[in-house]
């Protein structure tokens, strides 16, 4: 019984993925729990397991090859079987429908087998329910004759898919399966390299994951490394001035390219989709932070003689916006245009924007509100360590109810940020500063923060926004009030 | 330096050093009055007389076991197989007696003696007369093997396996005793045993060979040049002990490396090198070891079979690119 392996929806918001290596061969004889491919989506390399046992009887695309969701990847069967029938069901452009009509084909040459095309595809709302996708199953007709490799192909139909990636819910990020990918390097191969190349990435700080092997069947080798070019964000400073060569005659164009990751990609896609959709307005306030400057040495104090994480800034941030979004239904919302609904959210997830190599990710604090301080903090330093070591879940970036942006650790006073949809709101965060205030007709020092919170008008009008930001600065102007 | 043939470089090697120290004998099938079945020993009888280069019957065991034990007893034999294949009649006095008297006897007693002859194959020999007993030898604790590939290093090495005082097997090759070559004059020219020769140097590849096979590695690196490469060439000249640090200094260089050896390819020298190569500088390799070797079968008759048999140029040209990633 040939089994058509499809492309899997491995996140939330992924559209198409790219079959990055094969980890078998064909013909090989596999088995359920076997890692046969890594596939890049718009936020990680993932493991493309399988999840029964066979002979992996066709690899129908190429390393390199973009497939959408629920396009046919590899077919697994007996050995020697015949899978021209199946693979010809995908190639007539019958592939993909597993998903949305619950049963991957009715193509006239399985049916004249009386073949049973029963696949048990179910949408999939989380990479959990992958599974089914993956293990969907199509019985094809059995007639041994072995398919010519010219009529195989890459006969991926291009599915357009009416997944809306509306329904992701975090920000395009890069994903990070890394860890479990590590260890399954203990038990077979995933990344191949030399053992001179995997030297020099690592003396060089390569990530292996984004070096593209030239050797035989993908495997990393020394020139691949010598060759690389990493990313512009890790090496050139943001405000770097452009750089003039001098040797050139002037009108001469000398630049490096770096192809586009998936998850600049997503980045690109989402957040200009969220920029065009959602109409954004700004609201700015600016905060009195002596209490909570007071504040904080204090909890630093005990959280020191608890041997706690210390409490930042943003901690508090984080804890008053969740505090405030209880009170401010309307913030914690989504306005979902397909379904014609606006959507409140009953728990206030706040996700955190964190700056990594790649580009960024926003971790979340789940029901932020009922968290304390401590908790925040401690939460809050795990996730960033680990999004910067690319070892998140995509539970823990996907899903957030509102998200917040810092960047006052740059110096930067104020800015405004695009909303994370389906996110109603995103408050951008600026950096405490010593300022002159006046106080009772007096100048006297201040410290002061600025917000702005970019609000989308189709679900929070001007005073449904400012309302929220006066509770965010209740609680963030007498702290004690977080305790009530 | 006066040119010589591979076969002159041994004669003066044996004769300079029997001039020197006359507990040194030759004996072997043919070597006196015949001047050797190959010519090496030419004259030699005329020069020391029937005491000092023996004829022997045809009995390797007998005349290889008088030499063993004639080098306990404080003399240096040159003991001359025919060809290395009539060797293995003689396997127990080699393998046991020789390389193991020493170490038995707690020291008491060494064996300075060199085994001598044509080893490998030679042309349309058939199955048991090509056999390369290079792997067969060194396996054994207790021997010294080995393998030069020009006359110079004839001379050189054979005057240091005479000198030495532990059993030494030394190789040659019937089809290199014609190759002449520059070979130094000096009485006392010594070839340190356990020392490999950079042939060419090279970055991009290391090509390791020795013996006559050497000459077609030489070959490979010259298509390898003509390709726009740059590959370096290690004649290993001692098989035992190995200078594995001449060849992992070259890998760590080069980061590749091929490996041409005229022996089958089971538990050959060939492995031997792969394996330590591996061992000692594994993350220096930027792809695995290649082998090429004589098949894995006897060594056929016919003539295409045998072109055939032997680890061929274009095998070796086409692994050395393979290891270099550019086919």
């Amino acid at each position: 019984m040939a089994i058509p392996i499809e492309m899997p929806k491995l996140s939330d918001t992924m559209e198409e993925g790219v079959v990055v290596a094969w980890l078998a061969e064909e013909g090989q004889k596999v088995s359920a729990g076997d890692i046969i491919a890594q596939v890049e989506t718009d936020k990680a390399t993932m493991d493309l397991e399988i999840y029964d046992d066979g002979f992996l009887l066709k690899r129908v695309v190429g390393e390199g090859d973009s497939v959408s969701i629920g396009g046919l990847i590899a077919v697994l069967g007996d050995e020697g079987e015949d899978i021209s029938s199946l693979l010809a069901e995908y190639s007539t452009g019958n592939n993909g429908s597993a998903r949305d009509s619950g049963h991957t084909s009715s193509d006239d040459q399985a049916d004249n087998k009386s073949s049973k095309a029963g696949a048990a595809g179910a949408p999939a709302a989380t990479p959990a329910e992958t599974v089914e996708e993956i293990s969907a199953l199509v019985q094809s007709g059995g007639e041994a004759k072995i398919l010519p490799p010219s009529s195989s192909g890459r006969n991926i139909s291009e599915k357009s898919t009416s997944e809306k990636s509306m329904s992701g819910r975090s920000m395009s990020e890069r994903s990070m399966s890394e860890r479990s990918m590590s260890e399954k390097s203990m038990s077979g191969s995933r990344v191949k390299a030399s053992p001179l190349a995997r030297r020099l990435a690592s003396e060089r700080g390569i990530d292996m994951e984004s070096v593209r092997g030239s050797g035989p069947e993908g495997r990393i080798v020394k020139r691949d490394i010598e060759s690389y070019v990493p990313a512009p964000m890790k090496t050139e400073p943001v405000f770097a001035p452009k750089r003039g060569r001098t040797d050139l005659p002037a009108g001469s164009d000398s630049y490096t390219s770096l192809p586009l990751s998936q998850m600049r990609k997503a980045i690109a896609r989402r957040l200009a989709e969220s920029k065009f959709k959602s109409p954004h307005f700004y609201l700015t306030a600016d905060f009195d932070m002596r209490k909570a400057v007071a504040a904080r040495i204090q909890l630093n104090e005990l959280a020191a003689r608890r041997e706690q994480q210390k409490v930042s800034f943003n901690d508090l941030v984080t804890k008053s916006c969740a505090l405030a979004l209880r009170d401010n239904k309307w913030v914690n919302a989504s306005y979902l245009e397909e379904e014609g609904e606006i959507r409140f959210h009953d728990n206030i997830d706040v996700a955190i924007a964190v700056a990594i190599d790649e580009g960024l990710i926003t971790p979340i604090i789940r029901n932020a509100d009922a968290k304390s301080l401590g908790q925040i903090a401690a939460e809050t330093r795990e996730l960033a360590a680990r999004a910067r070591k690319k070892e998140l879940q995509p539970e823990e970036y996907s899903g957030s109810t509102f998200t917040t942006s810092n960047l006052g650790m740059f110096g930067i006073d104020e800015f405004t940020a695009i909303i994370n949809p389906p996110n109603a709101c995103i408050l951008a965060i600026g950096a405490v500063r010593d300022t002159p205030v006046v106080e009772n007709g007096q100048v006297v020092a201040g410290k002061r923060m600025k917000v702005t919170l970019s609000c989308d008008h189709r679900v929070v009008d001007g005073a449904a926004g400012a309302r929220f930001l006066a509770s965010v600065r209740q609680y963030l102007e007498d702290p004690l009030s977080m305790l009530l | 330096m006066a040119v010589l043939q591979f076969r002159e470089a041994l004669r003066a090697a044996m004769t300079e050093e029997m001039e020197r120290d006359d507990t040194i004998f030759l004996m072997g099938e043919e070597v006196a009055q015949y001047n050797g079945a190959y010519k090496v020993s030419e004259g030699m009888l005329d020069q020391f007389g029937p005491e000092r280069v023996i004829d022997t019957p045809i009995s390797e065991s007998g005349f290889s076991g008088l030499g063993v034990g004639a080098a306990m007893n404080g003399l240096r034999p040159i003991i001359e197989f025919m060809t290395w294949n009539f060797s293995f009649v003689a396997i127990d006095q080699i393998l046991n007696n020789a390389a193991k008297i020493r170490y038995m006897s707690g020291g008491q007693f060494k064996v300075p003696i060199v085994f001598r002859g044509a080893n490998g194959a030679a042309g349309q020999l058939a199955a048991t007369h090509n056999t390369s007993v290079e792997s067969i030898y060194a396996t054994v604790p207790g021997l010294k093997v080995v393998a030069p590939s020009n006359p110079d290093d004839a001379k050189g090495l054979l005057k240091a396996s005479i000198r030495d005082d532990n059993p030494v097997v030394f190789l040659e090759s019937e089809v290199l005793y014609g190759m002449k070559g520059e070979v130094s004059d000096d009485k006392d020219y010594i070839i340190p045993i356990g020392k490999a020769r950079i042939a060419r140097e090279g970055k991009d590849i290391t090509i390791v060979a020795h013996g006559n096979v050497y000459w077609r590695a030489m070959n490979v690196a010259d298509r390898l040049v003509e390709a726009g490469y740059d590959p370096e060439v290690i004649d290993l000249r001692t098989i035992r002990p190995l200078d594995i640090n001449t060849v992992t200094e070259s890998v760590r260089k080069t980061n590749r490396c091929v490996i041409m050896d005229e022996s089958n390819p089971f538990a050959s020298i060939s492995s031997e090198v792969a394996y330590q190569i591996q061992e000692r500088v594994f993350d220096h390799l930027d792809s695995p070891v290649i082998r090429v070797t004589a098949k894995d079968t006897p060594a056929p008759f016919a003539k295409n079979l045998m072109d055939h048999y032997m680890p061929s140029e274009e095998d070796a040209y086409q692994a050395c690119l393979r290891a270099m990633y550019v086919t």
